[in-house]
């Protein structure tokens, strides 16, 4: 079964469409890499997994539950998909460690004990274990958002959604996001990652989608999508990123 | 004029017992206030039309007319349409907590909409209910977006007890009209009156200070 599977999904805020009739299946284990110029609906693609955007036509199934269920189906669906912002979000008045407790505590009800065991490791994993009691403010932009993707982790998803997690960092930041990235790739995760990193969707990609216009233009390996663009459009799009 | 001190000596008894009053009622009216104010913030922030629009209508009416004349119709008013009878020390608190109720729920509203939705979001995106993300996310930040506007109102409520002194409560001012309606020591009574509420407004506003800074993040 697939992790997640868009039937005919589109997508409207008002009169205007922003998803066209979107079909796309994504398996266990695959890291779909997301591009697209801004505006072409890749943001609000990964935002209806989570149920963050309502799809408005079409069925998206999420680890086989419906993102048009009941509030307990989608409480399930975001439980199992784990969301990485773009501006982190971690909650100001909570230390990096306990950013990470909340989620087993809040959204899992395990004990404090458990929660810290768990966020302690995870921070450990991404190279957080130093700075476990900083609060958000006395973190650098990258060292925030490898806080942000523990705190996501924490609460024990089988996928994780990544909105452009480096579009707000310094260049020299975001490697030691990307390599937080590469190693849960490398273990397995399932990942939809939205992003303008071509060198991350080159190396950790299993498959690159290109968006434009609302509509899924592009579907295949990153390597030989990169290397012979099947389009116009899509080769132009690479220039303007480089 | 010489300034005698005796006419303060003596009253000063008479006028702690009033400060006594003023500080039962200002902490009733105080508590009051912050629930109600904090329930209809909410509503107002995040409630359906169904609750949004009593909601407003009810801080439009508490904004739109003096509290004097709010207290006034609680205590005179109220018993002949509604024949309920309360003591004017229980009018005043009433008057207390539906006035700052009002004010609060406005300092409420700003406070919740001035947290970030990405924080909303986060919270969602794990799987919790609003409800949780209310209690456990939005409102520890709005929270301390609200304390400076917030001690203004709580000052103000210490100081709007005065106004009771209309329905007979023998709150601090009171008491001083009346000790200075006996010995005619207007300068002497109300220079003591003054001071009394200075010291006491001050230690308010110090220890807000001090639950501000506690309260900081880093």
């Amino acid at each position: 079964m697939s992790m997640v599977e868009f039937s005919k999904v589109s997508k409207q805020f008002g009169s205007h469409r922003v998803l066209k009739s979107i079909d796309l299946a994504i398996d266990p284990g695959e890291v779909a890499v997301v591009i697209g110029p801004s505006g072409s609906g890749k943001s609000t693609m990964l935002r209806c997994i989570n149920v963050l955007e309502r799809v408005s036509e079409g069925t998206l199934l999420v680890d086989g539950i419906s993102v048009l269920g009941t509030s307990r189906d989608v409480r399930r669906i975001r439980l199992e998909a784990g969301m990485v912002f773009q501006q982190f979000n971690l909650f100001p008045h909570l230390t990096a460690l306990q950013n990470v407790m909340f989620g087993p505590i809040r959204a899992r009800g395990k004990s404090k004990a458990e929660a810290r065991d768990i966020a302690a490791a995870l921070l450990q994993k991404v190279g957080l274990g130093e700075r476990m009691d900083h609060y958000p403010s006395q973190l650098s932009g990258g060292q925030q958002q490898r806080v942000a993707i523990a705190r996501s982790l924490a609460v024990g998803p089988k996928l994780m959604l990544f909105d452009e997690p480096t579009s707000a960092l310094d260049p020299e930041l975001r490697q030691e996001v990307l390599k937080v990235m590469q190693t849960l790739a490398l273990e397995g995760m399932t990942m939809v990652v939205v992003t303008h990193e071509m060198g991350f969707a080159k190396r950790v990609g299993s498959r690159l989608l290109f968006m434009d216009g609302g509509q899924l233009v592009h579907d295949g390996k990153p390597a030989d999508l990169l290397s012979d663009p099947p389009s116009e459009r899509f080769a132009d799009f690479l220039k303007h990123i480089d | 004029m010489t300034f005698d001190w005796t006419a303060v000596f003596d009253a000063l008894p008479e006028l702690l017992q009033g400060l006594e009053v003023t500080m039962l009622i200002a902490l009733a009216g105080l508590a009051g206030g912050v629930v109600v104010g904090a329930i209809t913030g909410a509503l107002l922030t995040y409630g359906g039309w169904l609750a949004q629009v009593p909601a407003q209508l009810y801080v439009a009416l508490i904004r739109g007319t003096p509290i004097t004349v709010q207290v006034m119709f609680i205590y005179f008013a109220l018993p002949i349409l509604i024949d309920v009878r309360i003591s004017a020390a229980s009018a005043g608190i009433l008057t207390l907590i539906i006035n700052s109720g009002a004010y609060n729920a406005e300092i409420v509203r700003g406070a919740l909409e001035s947290v970030p939705a990405g924080l909303r979001e986060a919270g969602l995106a794990m799987g919790l209910s609003f409800r949780k993300v209310l209690v456990h996310v939005i409102s520890p930040i709005a929270v301390r977006r609200a304390l400076p506007a917030m001690g203004n109102q709580l000052v103000s409520v210490v100081k709007d007890t005065s106004i009771f002194l209309v329905i007979g409560v023998g709150e601090l001012t009171r008491r001083g009209q009346e000790i200075m309606s006996g010995n005619f020591r207007a300068v002497e009574i109300w220079t003591a009156v003054a001071v009394i509420y200075l010291i006491v407004i001050s230690i308010l506003a110090v220890s807000l200070r001090f639950v501000e800074r506690a309260a900081r993040l880093p």
